[in-house]
This record gives C-alpha cells, sequence and structure tokens, in this order.
C-alpha cells in the first residue's frame, strides 16, 4: 500500500462529511413542512428561515468536500 | 481530465514591486475593481432622476436599499441605521463578486480564503471593538449564561470561547467552500461533455444548465447568510450584555 493509494483512500473517507449535510437539511426541510401543514399562513417567514438554515447546514458539509478537493489536487 | 482547480490560480496581469513586496495587479483585483464598477454604474443610473414613484431602475436600487434597512430593523431595532453604510456594502460586494464569478472566464473574488478571511477577521475585529466600547468589562459575561452552576463555569467559559473565536473562520470558510465547492462541479461536469465524444456529450449539458441556476441561487443565498450572519453577531454585542 504506497502512499498514492493510501490518498485516495483518504479521499473516499473524507466524504463520508456528507452524510451529516445532508441529514441536517433533510431534518430542516422536514419540521419547515410540519410547521407550514400546522400555520400555512405563515409560509413566508418559514421559508426564509428554513432556507437560512439549510445554507448553513450545507457549509459543515462543504468543510469536508473542501478537505477532500485538497487531498485531491494538493 | 485537466485540473478542475485550475481556475482559482491567481494570475498577475501587471507585475509590480515596491521594494521587497509585491503589489503586482492580480486578475482577483481587477474583478474586485469590475465589481465595484458595476455597482457604482447601477446606483448611479438609479438615482439619476429620482422620483417618488420609482422608475424600474430606480426600484432596482430602492430593492436593494430596503432589503438591507428590514435585516437592520429587525435585529437592532432603531439603532441600526449607524450600521447601515457598513453592512449594505458588505452585502452588496459580497453578492456582486459571487455573481460576477458566474460568467463565462469570469474569475471568482470570493473564492480565494484570503478574501473572505480579510472580509470576516476584519468584521469580527470590528464588532469587538464595538462591544468593548458598548459595554466595557461585562462584555465577558457573554461567555457565562446565566443560570450556570458554579461548578461547570470553567467548562462553560472555555467551549464558549472557542465557539466565539470560530465565528469568523466559520463565516469565511462557509462563503469560500460554498464558491469552490459549485465552481469545480461545474468544471467536472462540463469536462465530461468533451470527454464523452459526440454521440452522448450532449447528455451532461441539461444537467450543467440546471446546475448553474443553483449556482447562481448559492450565490445570492451565501451572501444574505453572510449579512444575516454579521446582523447577528453585531446585535449579539450590542445588545446581550
Amino acid at each position: 500500500m504506497d502512499a498514492s493509494s493510501i490518498k485516495y483512500i483518504a479521499i473516499g473517507l473524507m466524504a463520508f462529511g456528507f452524510l451529516g449535510a445532508a441529514i441536517g437539511v433533510g431534518i430542516i426541510f422536514s419540521s419547515t413542512v410540519s410547521a407550514v401543514a400546522r400555520n400555512p399562513s405563515a409560509e413566508g417567514k418559514i421559508f426564509k428561515y428554513a432556507i437560512i438554515g439549510a445554507g448553513l447546514s450545507e457549509a459543515m458539509g462543504l468543510f469536508a468536500l473542501v478537505i477532500c478537493f485538497m487531498l485531491m489536487f494538493g | 481530465m485537466s485540473n478542475p482547480l485550475e481556475q482559482f490560480k491567481i494570475k498577475k496581469l501587471i507585475p509590480l514591486d515596491l521594494g521587497a513586496v509585491d503589489i503586482s495587479f492580480t486578475n482577483a483585483a481587477l474583478f474586485m475593481l469590475i465589481a465595484v464598477a458595476l455597482v457604482l454604474i447601477l446606483f448611479i443610473v438609479a438615482l439619476r432622476n429620482p422620483a417618488v414613484i420609482p422608475s424600474r431602475i430606480q426600484n432596482v436600487g430602492e430593492i436593494f436599499f430596503e432589503f438591507i434597512s428590514d435585516l437592520l430593523k429587525e435585529f437592532l431595532g432603531e439603532e441600526g441605521r449607524k450600521y447601515f453604510p457598513f453592512i449594505f456594502s458588505t452585502f452588496i460586494f459580497v453578492l456582486f463578486c459571487n455573481l460576477l464569478g458566474m460568467l463565462p472566464y469570469a474569475f471568482t473574488v470570493t473564492s480565494q480564503i484570503v478574501v473572505t478571511f480579510g472580509l470576516g477577521i476584519s468584521i469580527f475585529i470590528i464588532i469587538n471593538i464595538i462591544a468593548f466600547v458598548r459595554n466595557g468589562f461585562s462584555f465577558f459575561s457573554f461567555f457565562l449564561p446565566s443560570g450556570v452552576p458554579m461548578i461547570m463555569a470553567p467548562m462553560m467559559i472555555f467551549i464558549e470561547l472557542f465557539s466565539y473565536l470560530a465565528r469568523p473562520v466559520s463565516l469565511s470558510v462557509r462563503l469560500t467552500a460554498n464558491m469552490i465547492a459549485g465552481h469545480v462541479l461545474l468544471k467536472v461536469l462540463a469536462g465530461f461533455v468533451i470527454m464523452m465524444g459526440l454521440t452522448s456529450g450532449w447528455l451532461p449539458i441539461p444537467v450543467v444548465s440546471i446546475l448553474i441556476g443553483f449556482e447562481i441561487f448559492v450565490a445570492v443565498l451565501q451572501a444574505y447568510i453572510f449579512t444575516i450572519l454579521i446582523c447577528v453577531y453585531l446585535s449579539d454585542a450590542v445588545h446581550m450584555h
């Protein structure tokens, strides 16, 4: 097992970081749907908060992606 | 397959030297100047013949103004007007730099960690100075939430301090990582078009088009999240101490 194959294994392991981001965005939108179902007239504000929350949660997964790219091309 | 990270390379357009310091005019500087020029042109044209009933282009200027004004009023109340030029310039600069990177052959300025970290750390320093000027030394009571038993206090202060110091880092890395990830994904998928040749090379094209639309949405959203988080940190510094 030389250095370059371990590098590819490391990149593959690093890609698991996205699992957290995907689950996080899923949870955010599931509560958004529940909230809009309870109170359809508040859809504007709830959707705005959902988009902000999705952006913040996706960023955590993207930190893992940046490390993947650094491993792949650096 | 060619390197998708090559689009982020900084090229010196006009090499200049000030003694030992390298101050060449790079493509990053060029695109920052283009973004600022576009903003100036937009607002000069929007305010050329101001009317109470806005014309179409004046409406665009008013949309930007009201957007940030409502944001500040929601988070900081009436004294938010003082911080309006600062928040507005940050939002417009990040928004235009992000959107300018979506044009073909353009360089995305905010994909460089040095640009976003520079913005993030200077905003962090500004917010700390504002917090010290407004609250004095009771600023440090921010790190100990009320109603915590004194046994856990040292650990709580430690954790709160580190999560406070992580704020500028996360703010800047969030913006950079979103821009880098979006553009690398676009380049990789566009490379497939050439790689798959004439027979099935048209298959990735609709995917790339949809992704470009999504990237424009992410560019606007990330500028908005950057600004809203600065407003939240500012309201933390001003109010809850």
